[in-house]
Formats: C-alpha cells, sequence, structure tokens
C-alpha cells in the first residue's frame, strides 16, 4: 500500500477529514519551500499537493497565476521541484507528497524518466490538470510501474459515464473540482457541491476529496461533512503574494490559517 | 513515400481519428470541466456539417456578407520580377474585414446559435480574429469578449478600437508574456467558467479536438475555390500552392482540398523573425520540440525544461510558440513542406507588392510572398503556384511608418 493510502487510510481510522494543503513550489522563494511544508505538516495538514511551476497555467486563477510566475523567476523547473521533495523527505517520511501541474513538463522530461525520478525524490501522486484519462495511457504505465498514484479530476460538468472512467482512472483518493472556473474563483454553494459529493462517492470506493473555493474554517467544515477530504490552496497561495517580502510573516500567516481549518475540520467531525 | 504511414482504407482528407488525432498529434489535453463542452461541440458540428439548412445559411452569409468568391488575380508583374513560375494570389484580403479570419467566425457564431449560446468569446493577437470575432456578434447579435495581451494592445490600438466600436469588450491579458498564447490561456479560463451559456471561437486550427478540425474545415472554402478557379482560369493543378503558418489555420484551409493531389506540392512559410539561428522566431515545425499546449500535441517552442518560449515576429498574427496538430503531421509524414522567412525579407515582400501589383499585403501573408518570389526563380516558367493571400496590410501602416522613421499621428 502507497503512502497516500495509509495516510487517508489512519486518517479516517481516526474518525477525520483529510486535510490538503496547495502551494506552488518555489514560491515566493525555492529556500522557503520546505520549511513551508514541514510548518504545514506541523498544524495538522495531512497531504501536501505542490504545484509544479509552469509558462502557460491554464486552469488557474489570477492568484495562482502570480504564483508560477514567482517560482519561475527563480527557475523552479520540474527537476528543482523534485530535488525540493528529496529535500523534504530528509526529514519527512510520511507525509505523503501530490504533485499538480501541467503535461507539458513531464513530457519534456520523457514519461518514464520523470516517474523514475519521482519516484526516487519520494513523489506519491501526480495530478496532471491538462491530461484527461482519455489521453492518460502512457503516462499512467509509467506511474504504475513506480507505484505513483495517478489522480484525476472531477468537474461538475462531468457526466455519469465520465465519471466512472475518471474514478477508474484514479488510485489514492479522487478530486472534485467543486466550482466551474479556474481556481479561485467564485464562492461555493455549499447545498450543490453536497449533493454532487454524495451522488459521486455512491459511485466509487475511492476516498473523494473537494477543492477550488475552500478559503477558511467557515467553508471547509460543511463539505468536510460529506467529503473524505478537502484542499485548500488559492487562499494559502495569496498568502505567498501578500507576504513575499518577509518570510517569518508569511510563515505565521500560513500557520494561522491553516490552524483555523484543522480547528474547523475537527470541530465538525467530533 | 505518403501512403504508406496511412492505413489500407485511410485517405489523407479522413483525418483526425474519432478521438481527435492526426497520427501522434492533436488530441484533448484540457481540464476536466471542458470536456463536456467539447463533447457537446463535436456532437452539435457532427450533426450540423451535413445539415442542408445550415450549409445553406453559411453558403448565403459567406457569399453575401463576406462577400466570396475571393478572387484568382495573376500577378504578372510580380512573376515577371520573379523570373520563373506564373505567381497567383488567392485574394482573401478582399474579404469582408480584411483577412480570412471571418470564414471561421461567420461558421462558428452559427454554430454558437444552433447550440444555443448567446455569447462568444475569442482570444486575438494581431486583433484581425477578434475583429473577425466581433463582426460576426454583431452581425447574430451576439454577446462578445475578446482576450487581448496588453503587449498587444499596445501594438495594434486600431484594432482594439475598431472591436469596441462593433460592440465588443476588449479584456487586456497581464499575465505571461503578454501575448496571444496568455491570450488563449484566459480565454480557455473565461471558457471554464461560463461553459454553460458561452462559446469559444478559436481563430486558428491550434486547440483541443474539435477544433483543429472544425476551423479546418471552415477555412477549406479557400482551397476548393482555389482549386476550381485555377482549373478554370488556367487549367490543370498549380505546381505548388503556398500559405504562411501562424496557427496555420489560412494555410490548413488552402491545402486541405489539394491534399490528395500529389503532384502538388503544399509549402508552409513560418516567421524567422530575427533569423532561425538567433533563438527570436516563431517557427515551431522548423526549429522546435513536439510537446503538449492549449489541448493538443503538436510542434512547440521550448525550452529544456518544457517551458514555453517566448516568440519573436514582426507580424502579430505569426507571433505564436505552436501550430495545429495537423501540420505537425504533414511534415512528419512529408507531405507539406515548411520553411521559414525573416522579419526582413518579408518586408520586403510587403513593399515589392505594394509597388509591383498595387496589393497592400498584411505582413503575415508577406512572409509566404517572400518565400513564394525565391521559390518561383527555381520552377520553370509554365509552372504555377497559388500563394494565399491570407488579408490585408491596412492594420500594419503604423508598423511599417515606425520602421521607415515616419510619423503619421
Ligand atoms: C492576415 C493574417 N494571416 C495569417 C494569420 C496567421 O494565422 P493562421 O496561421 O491561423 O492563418 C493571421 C493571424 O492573425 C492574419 O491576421
Amino acid at each position: 500500500m502507497g503512502r497516500l493510502t495509509s495516510t487517508i487510510d489512519a486518517v479516517r481510522a481516526r474518525g477525520q477529514k483529510a486535510l490538503v494543503a496547495y502551494i506552488v513550489a518555489g514560491d515566493p522563494h525555492p529556500d522557503q519551500t520546505v520549511d513551508l511544508m514541514h510548518a504545514l505538516v506541523a498544524e495538522g495538514v495531512d497531504i501536501i499537493e505542490l504545484g509544479v511551476p509552469f509558462t502557460d497555467p491554464e486552469a488557474e486563477g489570477p492568484v495562482i497565476q502570480l504564483a508560477h510566475e514567482r517560482a519561475l523567476v527563480h527557475q523552479v523547473t520540474l527537476a528543482k521541484v523534485l530535488e525540493l521533495v528529496a529535500a523534504f523527505r530528509l526529514e519527512d517520511a510520511n507525509t505523503p507528497v501530490v504533485l499538480m501541474g501541467y503535461l507539458n513538463p513531464i513530457e519534456a522530461m520523457g514519461y518514464e524518466a520523470f516517474a523514475q525520478q519521482a519516484k526516487l525524490s519520494g513523489v506519491d501522486g501526480l495530478i496532471t490538470v491538462n491530461l484527461p484519462p482519455e489521453e492518460a495511457g502512457p503516462l499512467a504505465v509509467a506511474l504504475q510501474d513506480k507505484a505513483i498514484d495517478p489522480i484525476y479530476l472531477l468537474a461538475p460538468t462531468t457526466t455519469d459515464a465520465r465519471a466512472g472512467l475518471v474514478c477508474r482512472a484514479s488510485r489514492g483518493f479522487v478530486y472534485y473540482v467543486s466550482l466551474k472556473g479556474t481556481t479561485g474563483s467564485g464562492s461555493l454553494d455549499v447545498t450543490a457541491v453536497c449533493e454532487r459529493v454524495a451522488h459521486l462517492k455512491a459511485q466509487t470506493p475511492l476516498p473523494l476529496f473537494v477543492g477550488f473555493g475552500i478559503k477558511d474554517g467557515a467553508t471547509a467544515a460543511p463539505i468536510a461533512e460529506v467529503a473524505d477530504g478537502v484542499v485548500v490552496g488559492s487562499a494559502i497561495v495569496t498568502l505567498m503574494g501578500e507576504f513575499e517580502a518577509s518570510p517569518q510573516a508569511l510563515k505565521s500567516a500560513v500557520i494561522e490559517l491553516v490552524r483555523d481549518i484543522r480547528t474547523a475540520l475537527n470541530a465538525s467531525n467530533a | 513515400m505518403v501512403s504508406k504511414q496511412l492505413g489500407k482504407n485511410e485517405m489523407l482528407t479522413s483525418f483526425p481519428d474519432q478521438s481527435g488525432h492526426f497520427g501522434p498529434y492533436g488530441g484533448r489535453f484540457v481540464s476536466e470541466t471542458l470536456m463536456a463542452a467539447l463533447d457537446e461541440l463535436t456532437l452539435a458540428y457532427d450533426s450540423l456539417k451535413t445539415d442542408p439548412e445550415f450549409l445553406a445559411e453559411l453558403g448565403s452569409d459567406l457569399e453575401h456578407y463576406v462577400g466570396r468568391a475571393s478572387p484568382l488575380y495573376l500577378a504578372e508583374r510580380l512573376t515577371q520580377q520573379a523570373g520563373g513560375a506564373k505567381i497567383w494570389l488567392k485574394r482573401e484580403d478582399l474579404n469582408h474585414t480584411g483577412a480570412h479570419k471571418i470564414n471561421n467566425c461567420i461558421g462558428q457564431a452559427l454554430l454558437a446559435r444552433h447550440m444555443g449560446k448567446p455569447r462568444i468569446i475569442a482570444e486575438t493577437g494581431a486583433g484581425q480574429h477578434g475583429v473577425a470575432s466581433a463582426t460576426v456578434a454583431a452581425r447574430f447579435g451576439l454577446k462578445c469578449t475578446v482576450y487581448m495581451g496588453s503587449e498587444d494592445i499596445q501594438r495594434q490600438s486600431l484594432n482594439v478600437y475598431r472591436m469596441k466600436l462593433l460592440g465588443a469588450e476588449v479584456v487586456p491579458v497581464t499575465s505571461g508574456s503578454r501575448t496571444l498564447k496568455d491570450a488563449l490561456n484566459e480565454a480557455m479560463r473565461d471558457w471554464v467558467t461560463n461553459v454553460d451559456d458561452t462559446h469559444y471561437i478559436i481563430g486558428t486550427v491550434a486547440g483541443p479536438h474539435p477544433y483543429p478540425m472544425i476551423v479546418r474545415d471552415l477555412q477549406s472554402v479557400i482551397g476548393r475555390e482555389a482549386r476550381a478557379q485555377f482549373a478554370r482560369q488556367h487549367g490543370g493543378l498549380p505546381d505548388a500552392v503556398m500559405a504562411c503558418v501562424g496557427g496555420g489555420s489560412n494555410a490548413m484551409g488552402i491545402f486541405y482540398p489539394f491534399l490528395e493531389d500529389e503532384t502538388v506540392r503544399l509549402i508552409g512559410v513560418e516567421a524567422a523573425g530575427d533569423g532561425i539561428m538567433t533563438g527570436r522566431h516563431a517557427a515551431p515545425l522548423t526549429d522546435g520540440i513536439v510537446g503538449v499546449l492549449h489541448g493538443n500535441r503538436t510542434y512547440l517552442m521550448q525550452d529544456q525544461a518544457g517551458l514555453i518560449s517566448e516568440t519573436h515576429s514582426v507580424s502579430a498574427g505569426l507571433d505564436y510558440p505552436g501550430v495545429g496538430p495537423e501540420h505537425a503531421w504533414l511534415k512528419d509524414i512529408e507531405r507539406a513542406e515548411y520553411v521559414a522567412v525573416t522579419d526582413e525579407a518579408a518586408l520586403g515582400a510587403f513593399r515589392q507588392l505594394n509597388l509591383l501589383e498595387g496589393i497592400l499585403p498584411a505582413l503575415e501573408s508577406s512572409h509566404a510572398l517572400a518565400h513564394a518570389v525565391d521559390f518561383a526563380a527555381t520552377l520553370k516558367k509554365d509552372q504555377n503556384i497559388i500563394v494565399n493571400l491570407s488579408g490585408r496590410g491596412d492594420k500594419d501602416i503604423p508598423t511599417m511608418a515606425k520602421i521607415d522613421g515616419i510619423s503619421i499621428g
């Protein structure tokens, strides 16, 4: 069993919901990334989703686009991201790390080379935003060889027929994108999301996580009532932009936000 | 050599396959939210493309609104100067709004209407596709938003104002390199958000399936006309057909009806900018690497880490790091050839056509003209080349004046 599945099982056994935190590797500076990852874990983050910077992050809203640009200023390529994961692993052998990015840097590295190096660095899963399962065959084979979990997205527009395909292709968990829109946009219709999540959960044995639009404890708690976990991204990344010039203030702000969400999640399950 | 790559019953014109691939290229690399919209578009297009009523509407608008058929004109003085094969110009510059872009926009606006989508969005670089989209939006009473890089908004202020006169909203894009590729990213983001009531009119033969197919089909009117006109005005088939390649829509439009004519050489001309060796160019087929961007697999300008490179061309319409997947495939199977022409050579051809034929070509089209003149010289006098004159150059007058150091206020 992979680190991702064993972690999710352990969270569930504790009667909790999983908290996934998304940051872009190298944002605001690659020297801060590993330290921020450890801080997230210390505040009760169960899984880290690490964005791989790309020049054309077409599914991201303005907040995360800027994060990609900040990281690219420091030449944080896919190879550098893997180095950062390896550095994180030196002190944390337990927390799963899932990469989230776009296909082209992985193609440029080569599927097999990527899978091999990602495994060596301690990567557990991969979300490729612009790779639906229909186009994923060869990459999925390379990932399976190295026991890296491919995670695909479900959207509000996904039909039931496609949902089956997406769930069958996924390992570890399935990620429900709760909004039509880019990351960080709009606000959630909690009732609609909960209905949809309940419907989708009936179709797959895999844990279902919800992301897009979860900003704080207040938005996380109702979603966690129905989902197995929540993903918080733009809310954290906003802080990276806000406190770009001050690493200490940034870390404190991130800790405060994550603590609020963890507390709300635990309270709603108590 | 070409036929070896194809299956027994396959024809060059039968691509893409069911899943939207041209050999290894094309496909559908988008976020999950858009998959349903792309399925819907594919279904709508499949039923409409043979629907007599839709085809009649399209045909009528192409004739009475766009002004088709566009002439096929024998450029005698240019031919004389080149000193070889006869050079014929397919006059897409004479279309309403001044370029081939409108052929695609009329068809897609009709599609949007049939799908019940009251709003269209578009990306634009030079502003030609934005103007064509704003134009058809006005014509059909659709709401229209055009995304344009803030760099390009500076460079092409005339077209920006023109779109506003047409009632479109022009949104500046300030992310990334602030040019065409970033405008495309932003249009995709709008589409993901407003997919229920919005149709995205991609301006070239790129993007996820079914766009490269739809845009090609709609632009193929260029090649169908040119093929019939040449047979009537001269007889037989030309020896070569040539077009500039940005995303590749005017080239695919004129190539497609000639794909099965094995004796006709198909030549696409990319933008070499300051020269291929300088790296400052926009020629992914000439000097690119296969990758995935904007929904499809194709040749791209990118670095070793898979990050997309900034491009350079004097013509904003060719300033794009990718190229339509069908071109990538035609290159690999050697059915089409691709070359690149520098800014300097294109500017020379721009002046030459003004002086010798009294025609003001777009800077994009001037790339094809520059190569045509050189290529004609290598052929015999009884041979024939058709060049797609994809647009007129009014929009480029400020750029030329600046190069000439002339202030035209
Ligand atoms: C006149 C003209 N020709 C060519 C192009 C390049 O596009 P494509 O390669 O899709 O024909 C443009 C794009 O703006 C254009 O305006």
